[in-house]
């Protein structure tokens, strides 16, 4: 037997797990109180524009914004196969597919912020 | 001492007459104290000799009297008649083949579980004369849950991952290597990760999390397989990012 090479996507699935559980019910809480327009002075438009144009900015985003969308799709790998769809490679090739553009363009698109 | 009249539902198989597992209830009085292995003890001393099932401690140690009891794995020895209604279905533990009524075919388990080498493999030979290997409670502590395993099987049976996939090694194997590779003792880990860490392995899980929950013993399977996932997830980086590193 040979050692699996699932680390690699199974690492990002839990360091997604950890930040999404951390901060996903934060943002939803803040963005329900926008809905309501109870907005934190911190998280106005301005403000949240010129936190994304500084590097540490950035990087902040981006890490929180990739690894939940690695660990939805592995997750949803996994959901799949639980409910009894077998065409596992296909399934994950597509959902890894689908992170793998979404990181690339939440990069591009963090960049194109000054 | 109060008594009720309960329905036992057992499942009947004989390989030799039977083309297919049929239910036959008996109605047996049980005393409120009793568990279900009683009530199947019962049947045999009292009502039909012929009933096959395993049991041997009748106190939660040997692990042998897994069975299926209203459709949940859990030990007969440990299933109180009080906590069930009128009518108990007993059946063999799910995801292996049926030998003989409630007796299953556990050569899949065996056989795993020796794959993963469940003994402790010095780092290095020990004359005797050095004496014994000192650990302290700290140490003791990392593993001593999964020593607490007692072989039942029901982690198997409440597992879909293994009914799905019957290659995986499974909850309780997977744990008993986790339990040697966390002994301070041993050195035998990177043995044991070559096939702890396969696809068959601990990588086949996917925390559903039904192990910990009908293990007898409080050994969470699941969560010793959490821990070996996290720690193959840093040995891939290891070997892949920094090859020049030592083990
Ligand atoms: S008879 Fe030994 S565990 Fe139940």
């Amino acid at each position: 037997m040979s050692k699996s090479n699932k680390p690699i996507v199974w690492g990002l699935f839990a360091a997604g797990g950890m930040a999404t559980a951390l901060v996903t019910p934060v943002l939803t809480f803040l963005t329900l109180l926008t809905a309501l327009h109870f907005t934190p002075s911190l998280f106005t438009y301005e403000c949240l524009h010129t936190m994304a144009s500084y590097w540490i900015g950035k990087l902040i985003i981006f890490v929180f914004v990739t690894l939940s969308l690695w660990h939805s799709a592995h997750r949803m790998r996994i959901t799949a196969h639980d409910f009894g769809i077998r065409s596992d490679l296909l399934i994950a090739i597509i959902l890894y597919c689908v992170a793998a553009i979404g990181t690339i363009l939440t990069g591009f698109s963090l960049l194109s912020i000054h | 001492m109060s008594e009720r009249q309960i329905q036992i539902e057992v499942l009947r198989y004989n390989p030799e007459t039977d083309i297919e597992p049929t239910i036959q209830a008996y109605t047996v009085s049980c005393l409120n104290e009793w568990v279900v292995l009683d009530a199947l003890n019962y049947i045999k001393d009292n009502l039909d000799a012929t009933l096959s099932y395993r049991w041997s401690c009748h106190m939660a140690v040997c692990g042998s009297c897994g069975m299926m009891i209203n459709g949940e794995p859990k030990l007969a020895c440990k299933a109180f008649i009080h906590e069930y209604s009128d009518r108990i279905r007993v059946e063999p533990l799910v995801h292996f083949p049926i030998k003989r009524d409630l007796i299953t075919d556990i050569e899949d388990f065996i056989a795993k579980f020796a794959s993963v080498k469940p003994y402790l493999i010095p780092k290095e030979k020990r004359p005797i004369s050095d004496g014994e290997y000192q650990q302290k409670p700290e140490d003791l502590l990392k593993f001593k849950q999964y020593t607490l395993c007692i072989n039942c099987m029901l982690c198997y049976s409440a597992c879909p991952k293994y009914g799905l996939v019957p290659e995986f090694i499974g909850p309780a194997a997977i744990s008993i290597a986790h339990r040697y590779n966390q002994d301070s003792r041993d050195g035998g880990r990177h043995h044991r990760q070559e096939i702890i860490a396969s696809s068959e392995g601990v990588w086949e899980c996917s925390f559903v999390g039904a192990c910990s929950e009908v293990c007898p013993k409080h050994v969470d399977p699941a969560g010793a397989l959490q821990q070996v996932k996290l720690a193959s997830t840093i040995d891939w980086y290891r070997e892949h990012l920094m090859p020049w590193v030592k083990k």
